[in-house]
């Protein structure tokens, strides 16, 4: 990781006024867009979106020429490349041609993109960007901070400095005077400008319309007001049919900016009269830019579903913390270090994907059904072939590899944690360490592993011989035993035996989570062959992110690497794999499990695991037996936000996973509730280790351990 | 009917749009040429009224109309229109469940008044009301105009601090009109 990009997330995590804004929005935003949606199908509209988009993308080339024929019939000249420069040539040729000496546009992406207004400006030509929030960067000479939202970083003093030291001098901080002088400055701009420039939200090619939206209305100006008119459409914005439009106008004020509908909307189909009577230039460019590259590559197809409605920044936790501005680039958050990744460079993306925690919040939203995190996982893949991982990032997965090695190495940890460990706590580590405890206390490393004290349980014969095997995941077996030994007392009591396959090694999450596939696919096999060596009903693992890796992400990394002699067994194994919590509720369900009766056991506060929630779907699970068992429920704020553990990534961003984890606690302490409790061992790990760095009296508990004892 | 006008009325006012109801149009000339004396118009720059060619000036007098509210403009171009403090145009279609209004606006007169003014003032038939986009896009189509324009609210923008402020670029005041049409079924 360069130093500059983390210097620059240290500089925006540390500016209040960037994270008080985006954090406020965040928080605001999650219940007005739901407040939107009121009465729609989220769900069937974004499948409908996401399948039009998908057809749009498989027929680019076909659409792209229907979509030209239909607009040249109408007058409409249109010009297709993948070159940006060819791009800023056209638009240059045309404004030299027709003698423009000043262009308004209004919002425009593809422009920013290819940096167009530099260009412009360099042969001489007025560029106003006309969006409130784009003029206001202009002048401050910054990039946006947020797609939608481009100065959402800067206050209205900031802003009224700008106005003051670039326009006029005098500008109060005051924000309706402040717009009104905007209003005032741009209106001449508007009636002076020989030239328009644009985007476009969706560009219909059975009809040859553009569709653009704006909220200030400031395209409707750029559209009127001078005679020749300029959109530039990426290829991403074809759509097959006018009815297309409608589930994208639907979603995209909801999505972007929690509206209905935006306040206008246009629809362009072809030359309209100008003010002064003639006919008006309008160009279309059609710019690719390895967009069809994007289109037929088989994993980063589905980005070409997006409609850029900003709604994975608004959502991230990351994001909220450090804007836009460490993106360094056009297009920011995660679907923007995907765009990046392909408009710019693979290896300007080597940085920004590294910000990705893998939380899932913005699948759960993406109106366009993007795997986000999945596709930044993809990139990360690409990049560790492309530039080989770091040296010391390969040491570590080559120990992690061999699984004989690995384990000594943790259990010879035991015995030199000794001097630094406190309780079951390691508060402090020196030298170059020492940041990885400086926000929370990190578990100690358990004197015997899981993996010896479960031979010591004495487990009754199952009277049906059902036998489970039970995955433990590195953090159970070596820092939490307890979690494991209270599972198996739990599976007992249902007339289970549980088995624990001792060849069983790392899930693999931390290397594929880092690029470093082949590392995982080792782990993979490995545990494959373990896990289904013995006859067993489930496997059953009490840590959400090995569960996943076991039931999903073995055959997702068989299949990326191309090894489909491995899929077969893999799938074989991801039909027997459960998570704690699920299982157990089967087993009450199905009345093999009872609960003590009548039992009142106080206030709790539950925190829902990223990989738990989103991807294996159960929050409901865990909160149903908790409260069965008989804890009362006081749910925190933001109870599914991530607590930012992420496994290996609070080790490499602490920066970041610091502040997010800050919020976690602050959440739990104000629900008033004296134990926390939650399903990953990962998020145990880190929410303890930051209370007890805040002498926090709330305990932090593995639900598996609050049932234990509960249960008949 | 009036379920659809009660959501339409609640959508866009929920939008900052004013919404009216008229059951004859010589009701609801008097508001507009009330309002426009309220608003202050009159024969001056940046204080003119203009007002676009629409269905609704049929069989009126605008001379005679013109004499009531000096400064009122039924011949627009953009240099009136850029000093005019309201426009009024007619929009052809209003769709409940968003609020919004649709028009096709291919003339440039149409979108003049309602862009450069402070004011609009939006005129629609009582029976121009549709529920929902699906059903607007049946009535205007790409094949039929170059430019379709839709209006949802005033001009807005929320780029400083998140702080809505209304009136950016375009009206920062949308009075909706509807009129009842004789003989049509409402």
């Amino acid at each position: 990781m360069e130093t500059k990009f983390r210097e620059s997330i240290v500089k925006a995590v540390h500016n209040p006024n960037l994270t008080g804004a985006l954090g406020r929005f965040s928080e605001a935003y999650r219940t007005s867009r739901l407040k939107a949606y009121e009465g729609y199908d989220f769900e069937a509209l974004r499948t409908q979106i996401a399948e039009r988009k998908s057809y749009a993308a498989s027929h680019l080339d076909e659409l792209a020429d229907l979509f030209t024929k239909n607009v040249e019939a109408r007058g409409t000249k249109v010009f297709r490349t993948n070159d940006p420069a060819k791009v800023r040539e056209y638009i240059l040729n045309l404004a030299r041609e027709n003698g423009v000496k000043s262009v308004v546009k209004s919002k425009s992406m593809a422009s920013e993109e290819i940096h167009l207004n530099k260009h412009l400006e360099l042969a001489g030509i007025d560029v106003g960007e006309t969006d409130l929030g784009e003029w206001i960067i202009q002048l401050a000479g910054q990039t946006p901070s947020h797609m939608v939202m481009p100065a959402i970083h800067m206050t209205k003093e900031e802003v009224a400095t700008v106005f003051s030291e670039q326009v006029e001098d005098g500008q109060n901080p005051d924000i309706p005077k402040l717009v009104k002088f905007a209003r005032g400055k741009m209106r001449t701009k508007f009636l002076d400008a020989q030239m328009g420039i644009t985007g476009a939200n969706i560009a219909v090619a059975e009809t040859g319309t553009l569709v653009i939206v704006t909220n200030e209305g400031n395209a409707r100006l750029v559209t009127t007001l001078p005679k020749i008119h300029v959109a530039i459409v990426g290829l991403e914005k074809l759509m097959e049919k006018f009815d297309d439009v409608v589930p994208v106008l639907t979603a995209l004020p909801k999505s972007a900016t929690a509206q209905l509908m935006t306040s206008y909307v246009s629809m362009i189909s072809g030359p309209v009269p100008n003010t002064d009577g003639s006919e008006k230039q309008l160009h279309v460019i059609l710019m690719d830019n390895r967009r069809t590259e994007m289109s037929q590559d088989p994993k980063f197809k589905q980005a070409m579903q997006c409609i850029r409605c900003a709604s994975c920044l608004n959502v991230c936790p990351v994001f909220r913390l450090v804007g836009g501005h460490v993106f360094g680039k056009i297009y920011t958050g995660g679907i923007g270090t995907i765009l990046t990744a392909w408009f710019d460079a693979l290896k300007a993306s080597d940085d920004i994907q590294s910000l990705c925690i893998q939380c899932g919040n913005c699948v759960e939203v993406c109106p366009g059904k993007i795997d986000i995190p999945g596709l930044i996982l993809e990139l990360r893949r690409r990049l560790a072939v492309e530039q080989g991982q770091p040296f010391a990032q390969k040491a570590i997965f080559s120990v992690v590899n061999n699984r004989k090695l690995f384990h000594s190495m943790l259990r010879a940890a035991y015995v030199m944690q000794k001097p630094l460990q406190k309780g079951n706590f390691i508060r402090h580590l020196p030298f170059f360490l020492s940041e990885l405890t400086e926000f929370r206390s990190l578990p100690a490393i358990a004197e015997a592993p899981l993996r010896d004290t479960i031979k010591k349980i004495q487990q009754p014969a199952s009277k049906n011989k059902e036998r489970i095997a039970f995955f433990a995941g590195c953090l159970i077996d070596f820092a939490y035993p307890e979690m494991g030994e209270s599972l198996v007392k739990i599976m007992n009591k249902a007339g289970i035996e549980v088995v624990f396959p001792e060849g069983q090694t790392c899930c693999g999450a931390p290397a594929r989570y880092s690029g470093a596939y082949e590392v995982a696919a080792q782990n993979a096999t490995d545990n494959i062959n373990a896990l289904l060596a013995d006859d067993v009903t489930y496997v059953v693992s009490a840590c959400p992110t090995c569960t996943v890796a076991l039931k999903r992400d073995f055959v997702s990394t068989f299949e990326s690497l191309g090894q489909t002699d491995s899929l077969p067994r893999a799938r074989q194994l991801a039909d027997k794999v459960i998570d704690f919590s699920s299982l157990v509720k089967k087993l009450v369900d199905a009345g093999r499990l009872k609960f003590k009766e009548g039992q009142q056991l106080g206030k709790i506060t539950y925190h829902d695991s990223c990989h738990l929630k989103r991807t294996l779907h159960a929050s409901q699970e865990p909160r149903e037996l908790l409260r069965r068992a008989g804890y009362e429920i006081a749910e925190m704020y933001e109870a599914d936000m991530c607590c930012g553990m992420g496994g290996s990534y609070s080790l490499k961003l602490p920066e970041i996973s610091a502040p997010i984890l800050e919020r976690k606690l602050v959440n739990i302490k104000n629900s008033g509730a004296p134990l926390a409790v939650m399903d990953c061992p990962g998020c145990v790990m880190q929410i303890r280790g930051g209370l007890d760095k805040q002498n926090s009296t709330i305990k932090v508990e593995h639900t598996v351990q609050r049932l234990a004892d509960e249960l008949e | 009917m009036d379920g659809v006008f009660e959501t339409f009325k609640l959508r866009a006012e929920a939008v900052s749009a004013e919404v009216h109801r008229f059951s004859h149009k010589n009701e609801a000339l008097a508001f507009i040429l009330n309002h426009l004396n309220n608003a202050g118009v009159r024969d001056a720059p940046q204080d003119y009224a203009v007002w676009a060619s629409c269905p609704f000036l049929d069989g009126l007098d605008q001379q005679q109309i013109s004499t009531q509210v000096p400064g009122l403009i039924f011949a627009v171009n953009r240099e009136v229109s850029a000093l005019a403090k309201v426009g009024i145009s007619q929009l052809d279609w209003a769709i409940a469940n968003t609020g919004s209004l649709m028009q096709d606006a291919a003339l440039v007169d149409q979108r003049l008044v309602s862009t450069l003014p402070l004011i609009h003032i939006a005129l629609v038939r009582s029976d121009r009301l549709v529920p929902d986009l699906p059903a607007a896009l049946t009535k205007i189509r790409p094949e039929q105009t170059n430019y379709i324009s839709f209006i949802t609210g005033p001009s807005r923008t929320a780029d400083i601090e998140r702080v809505l402020t209304i009136g950016v670029h375009g009206p920062e005041k949308l009075i909706i009109i509807f009129y009842d049409v004789p003989g049509s079924v409402n």
